[in-house]
């Protein structure tokens, strides 16, 4: 088992270097002049010449990523252009967020999404099936950003029962021991924090865990259906075991193993495809900070963002994989 | 008597129509007894079976008629959680296909012990020990380290030996075994028979054998029940069935057991299909295969008739007295 996980990570640094070549080129390619954006609109062109000068952007292509990967390598993936911190400062401090928004999000879309697919495979064709599954097909052709703003519009704005957005209320910030709000305030015993961070992590979460909760349920009651069909449910029924048993120990039990591929192929996607619910809801997150950085072409903040992005992606299908040794007897890694 | 079927009906609403899979069944089982049902694929023998357990999948399946009377009480009238109760309890069943019926992502142990613990208010632990011990009585060496094995950890032999050790659990009064050596080698076949045969012996359980096979029948019944097409075309004794089959089609089923001491250049078949069951023609389902077909045959379904003391659904036997066919 340790051996396949150091395997899996040394399979990392391959990856790790396509995706740094891809944005560092995409960047550099399609990328304004950095040192004209730096400097501004009114610097002058022997300015702008110094700094390119300074910056090495005047070295050729693979220069430049060489000296990229050699800081990277050290642990520095530069600094950003407009505000001049570490790009790993700025975005190990908004990671936190970033996570416990695509956490909540995606025990939310697991928790409905399982409980709808097995509802719908077990009452099959019946009215029930319908629905959730009419609710399915909602979640996966809703934009995440429209459905966000229809939620702020009802739920904040109309009936003002939870806050338009941000993370939490100024001023309430817990005390930083892991740097999530919930388990931070929760840790310290500050429940009014708690309720605040509560409060305003509902809508990005749900708004967030849509399109997961659809993709979940259907992959729930696909499976549920083909694994109600298989022999051993009817041996389980055959030894006189309560339809519950049979459906929520023997049937779900065996089809936890294709969904949770897909809850980790979600959650993947989720840590990186917060962007448009972090901008919509102000979420201090990764994402929102990526599309700043965009509009800003300040591109050692992106490349920084990708790249761990990236290592969040690898390392999540890791641990789905590595779940899967535990949830199904017959896979072994060695 | 143990168990009682009387004019079993079991219909299945397929598209383009309704099937009736079993079609006025009647047959009955002592203590003690074996008794087989024989028949082709889509005869309605293991339909007839998941009937007995009321495991029918509905929709599309359906018992719309008869009475199963298990120890006087008829099954068709008891509620789910009654029938739970005798399930895997007082009746269990084995299945034909040992590779698929155990659930992959349980140990045996655990799969053995859930009727234990259900049905017999056992304890986790009290119910792994019973669990062990069923192990050894259907001859899984040391069960004690198998107890703890997973299903993909043991041959389909080992694997129908787990089946048997989880229907015998609770120590049932029927055991109803579908098919339970097919899907298995001929040598495990007749060792899983014999193990079947050595444990109803020992726990005094009767064995409803659904079967394909004239051979295990031979081996193993006390009686016999020939089915075609949903019915009882003939009932017997082993021993009558084999040695003078009334019925054309038994007779033909018997004819088709390839013999090693009789040499033919091919083998005895019974000529054309299985009628399409949406398309049952109006006489004797058998009549278009039969050699002794009659006028009649066609226009209306034969009763069963009795006849030295059996029981066959053949216009050949109605009209005459006994021992001139």
């Amino acid at each position: 088992m340790v051996k396949y996980i150091i395997k899996r990570l040394i399979l990392l640094i391959p990856v790790l270097l396509g995706v740094s070549i891809m944005v560092f080129v995409v960047m550099h390619v399609f990328q304004a002049d950095p040192a004209s954006i730096i400097l501004g609109q009114h610097a002058t062109a022997e300015q702008i010449e110094k700094l390119r000068q300074e910056l090495g952007l005047n070295n050729p292509l693979y220069v430049q990523y060489w000296d990229f990967l050699k800081g990277a390598l050290q642990g520095d993936l530069g600094s950003s252009l407009i505000t001049k911190t570490p790009v790993v400062k700025e975005i190990l401090s908004r990671f936190p967020a970033t996570i416990e928004l695509a956490l909540a999000a995606i025990i939310i879309a697991s928790i409905f999404g399982i409980s709808i697919g097995v509802i719908s495979a077990v009452k099959q064709n019946s009215i029930v099936d319908y629905i959730g599954m009419v609710f399915a097909l909602l979640g996966v052709s809703m934009p995440i950003f429209w459905l966000g703003l229809i939620l702020i519009v009802i739920f904040a704005v109309q009936m003002h029962l939870l806050p338009v957005a941000g993370r939490i209320q100024i001023g309430l910030e817990p005390a930083h021991i892991t740097g999530f709000y919930l388990i931070d305030s929760l840790l310290t015993g500050n429940m009014a924090s708690f309720k605040s961070a509560l409060s305003h992590i509902i809508l990005p979460a749900v708004a967030l865990g849509s399109y997961s909760t659809a993709i979940i349920a259907r992959m729930t009651r696909s499976t549920m259906l083909e694994i109600i069909g298989q022999d051993y449910i009817r041996t389980a029924r055959a030894k006189g075991l309560v339809e519950k048993v049979v459906i929520l120990q023997h049937a779900l039990r065996n089809a936890l193993i294709p969904i949770i591929t897909v809850i980790g192929l979600q959650l993947g996607s989720l840590l990186g495809g917060a962007v448009l619910t972090e901008t919509v809801f102000s979420w201090p997150g990764v994402g929102s900070y990526t599309v700043e950085a965009i509009l800003k072409s300040d591109y050692p903040v992106v490349q920084g963002a990708v790249i761990l992005l990236a290592v969040v992606f690898v390392l999540v299908n890791l641990a789905v994989d590595l779940l899967y040794a535990y949830l199904d007897p017959r896979i072994k890694y060695s | 008597m143990l168990l009682q079927v009387k004019n079993l009906k079991t219909q299945f609403k397929v598209k383009g129509g309704v099937v009736n899979a079993v079609d006025g069944v009647d047959f009955e089982i002592d203590r003690g007894e074996v008794v087989s049902i024989v028949g082709e694929s889509g005869s309605g023998k293991s339909v007839t079976s998941l009937s007995i357990m009321g495991l029918i999948p509905n929709p599309p399946g359906k018992v719309i008629d008869g009475e199963i009377l298990f120890k006087g009480e008829d099954l068709l009238k008891k509620t789910k959680k009654e029938l739970q109760n005798i399930r895997g309890n007082e009746i269990s069943m084995i299945f034909q296909e040992p590779m698929t019926s155990l659930n992959p992502v349980f140990t045996i142990g655990k799969q053995i012990s859930e009727a234990l613990i259900k049905h017999k208010n056992m304890s986790r632990e009290e119910a792994l020990k019973k669990s062990i011990e069923m192990l050894e009585l259907v001859g899984i060496p040391s069960p004690e380290k198998r107890v703890k094995d997973y299903p993909h950890q043991l041959s389909g032999g080992m694997r129908q030996r787990v089946m048997i050790a989880m229907a015998l659990a609770c120590g049932p009064e029927l055991l109803i075994a579908d098919e339970p050596t097919t899907a298995l080698d001929v040598t495990i076949q007749a060792q899983i028979l014999d193990l079947m045969l050595k444990l109803k012996d020992k726990l005094g359980t009767s064995i409803l054998l659904i079967t394909h096979d004239l051979g295990v029948v031979a081996e193993v019944s006390d009686r016999v029940v020939v089915m075609y097409c949903g019915k009882v075309v003939e009932k017997g004794t082993v021993m009558e069935i084999f040695e003078r089959p009334l019925h054309p089609y038994t007779e033909g089923l018997l004819l088709s057991i390839p013999r090693v001491d009789e040499k033919h250049d091919k083998l005895f078949m019974i000529p054309g299909v299985v009628p399409n069951p949406l398309n049952m023609p109006k006489g004797c389902a058998f009549a278009d295969r039969c050699h002794r077909c009659e006028e009649i045959c066609k226009k209306e379904v034969p009763p069963l008739v009795e006849y030295e003391g059996r029981q066959v659904r053949c216009f050949r036997y109605l009209n005459h007295k006994e021992g001139k066919v």
